[in-house]
């Protein structure tokens, strides 16, 4: 018992000393990845701001600024935004009406993906048709092919209809790539919704489109946001199909003006810049107010754009 | 303890249960309904999906497209670019993400200030970024060159003027645009480890690198080729990438499968039918790894 206490007071000072030791490396270690961390938030944000602050400066340049070598427009004017909003140039005649487009077309895929998704969704896995899964695995198959593969017989068919230059044609491609993904989301979505609900409003003798109205779209809810947020972005960030099936000034969206604009000879560079942050608020806004709702299982599908 | 970690770490797809809702199966007007239910979307998919690739197919089947598509030097050039995207876009990028999605897992505000900004790359339409590092890239008046010019006092490179350079530009925007978004669903994958494997590992002495060899990893790693098969048939089909950052040029030598079948064939040329078939020479590739993706998907849905 004693040699034991004696063994360990013989021992603390060691002891001591080893653990100071230790909490001496520690403290430099956490040190050294602090400032790892540091460096590697640096890099972060220059490899990610770069190209943004690239698009900002040359939208503030005025218009004989552009060709000339500099870091930061002097001074720095609005002048561009402004002839942009009030389609001052020839390129631009018709911005609003392109943006006009642009939100047509994107507010129509959401509601038809939403609705489409939904309603097969809800015909599979809460009705349990015979064989929905061959169309599951259908749909998983059109999210999972590239949509640039379709993209010249997709185009030839669509001119021998004469549907190019008509918004459906677009409205009708976009569904298509999305609409899987909302599938994918709603059955999985649908499983914490227990099939009891079904059920019991089956037995009071509802019939299944109440069902689907009343019960299966408010309890959604949270997955049709998020789906609904997807379609939003993926149509209005669309550039393959709209640069194939809307060719002219009247019809076009503002991705395929912005297109256009690049393959002149004499681009006002600091016009297009303009143009392309307008372009860009909507989604990033949409983006940033819906991110949460989006959550980290329903980031998946934002791959096609 | 391992194969618990596992399922932990990939939670498996919930049992189907057998028990079917609608007892007895459907009956009378409710099978009427399930059917007029999935019409919508059997129609969209019949309509744009089986007839353009049927049609596809057709405009493809000829035999001596494909002696004229194997001829082609540019065609041969542009096979070499895809495998060099594939080669350095998908890992690059995903290896990125590996790393970034460990460094976005450390606790405090800057982090989550951070990973608001590091998406921006991702939440921006492709468009307006593209065009602007096409821009940023360009020889006299871009801004790459000027920093060069103001800082070392040497002109730049012209960046779009050599095959290797613009085709390393295309490949370094992909980088750029999408590494947020892997890094994003690799977060997601992460944090879906329990706290508890962590703390039972560093009483049996894993940390630092053995941390990260012996437990995330191991625990990534299904999800981490999951995500590798995904990004490799993503780019075998991306357009933006390269249309806005180098048009395919210099001289038609920077083309990816998609940009030379749209862009050159058809549009350039005027014949879909060898855009076709050039997009169809990819088939050979891509139809294994779409096999491969589906049954691992299946699998692993519940994780995406």
């Amino acid at each position: 018992m004693t040699t034991i206490a004696v063994d360990a007071r013989r021992t603390s000072a060691p002891a001591a000393r080893s653990s100071e030791r230790m909490r001496r490396a520690a403290r430099r270690w956490r040190y050294l990845t602090n400032a790892g961390a540091a460096l590697v938030s640096v890099f972060l944000l220059v490899w990610t701001l770069t190209p943004i602050y690239n698009i900002v400066m040359v939208s503030l340049e005025s218009e004989g600024d552009v060709a000339v070598t500099h870091l930061w427009p002097s001074p720095p004017s609005a002048e561009s935004f402004w002839v942009v909003v009030t389609e001052g140039h020839w390129y631009l005649e018709a911005f609003w009406h392109q943006f006009g487009n642009s939100v047509y077309i994107a507010g129509m895929v959401t509601l038809l993906v939403l609705l489409i998704g939904s309603l097969t969704s809800f015909s599979i896995s809460r009705m349990r048709i015979r064989n929905g899964w061959i169309i599951t695995n259908a749909a998983l198959l059109t999210y999972v092919i590239p949509a640039s593969f379709l993209a010249i017989p997709f185009y030839l068919i669509m001119n021998r209809y004469g549907l190019n230059n008509n918004p459906w044609s677009v409205i009708a491609v976009l569904v298509t790539f999305a609409t899987p993904y909302a599938i994918f989301i709603f059955q999985e979505y649908g499983r914490s919704i227990p099939l009891e609900l079904d059920e019991s409003a089956r037995i009071d003798g509802a019939s299944p489109l109440q069902i689907y109205v009343r019960i299966y779209l408010p309890l959604m809810a949270p997955a049709l946001v998020a789906v609904g947020t997807y379609a939003l972005l993926l149509a209005w960030n669309e550039y393959l199909y709209q640069f194939l099936l809307l060719s002219n000034d009247r019809s076009m969206t503002v991705a395929v003006a912005l297109g256009k604009f690049l393959n002149s000879d004499v681009a006002p560079w600091n016009y297009m810049m303009a143009t392309a942050i307008i372009y860009a608020l909507p989604p990033l806004a949409t983006y940033y107010a819906f991110r949460n709702r989006m959550s980290s299982g329903l980031t998946m599908g934002g791959v096609k754009g | 303890m391992t194969v618990s970690a596992i399922d932990l770490g990939r939670p498996a797809v919930r049992q189907q249960s057998l028990w079917r809702y609608w007892r007895g199966g459907l009956q009378g007007s409710e099978f009427t309904w399930a059917v007029a239910f999935i019409v919508p979307y059997v129609g969209v998919f019949c309509a744009f999906v089986i007839y353009p690739a049927f049609y596809g197919l057709w405009m493809g089947s000829n035999p001596a497209l494909y002696s004229e598509v194997f001829s082609d030097p540019i065609y041969l050039n542009t096979v070499v670019n895809t495998l060099i995207f594939l080669a350095f876009g998908v890992n690059v990028k995903l290896f990125l993400a590996l790393m970034l999605s460990g460094f976005f897992m450390r606790p405090g505000w800057w982090t989550k200030v951070l990973l608001l900004i590091f998406v921006l790359p991702w939440a921006v339409p492709a468009l307006p970024t593209f065009i602007s590092i096409h821009w940023m890239l360009n020889g006299e008046w871009g801004l790459v060159n000027n920093f060069i010019w103001i800082v070392f006092g040497a002109d730049g490179p012209s960046w779009l003027n050599s095959r290797w350079l613009a085709l390393g530009s295309a490949i370094f925007s992909h980088v750029w645009k999408w590494t947020p978004f892997w890094t994003v669903i690799l977060l997601a994958g992460r944090m879906s480890i329990p706290q508890e494997i962590y703390d039972a590992a560093k009483v049996d002495g894993a940390t630092g690198l053995r941390r990260f060899t012996d437990v995330t990893f191991p625990l990534l790693a299904n999800l981490y080729l999951v995500l590798t098969l995904l990004a490799t048939i993503f780019l075998l089909g991306d357009f933006n990438s390269v249309y806005f950052v180098t048009g395919g040029g210099p001289a038609n030598s920077t083309h990816l499968l998609a940009t030379l079948g749209v862009v050159r064939d058809m549009l350039e040329l005027g014949k879909p039918q060898l855009g076709v078939a050039a997009v169809m020479s990819a088939l050979p590739l891509l139809i294994p790894l779409v096999i491969i993706l589906m049954r691992k998907l299946k699998t692993s849905e519940a994780q995406l």
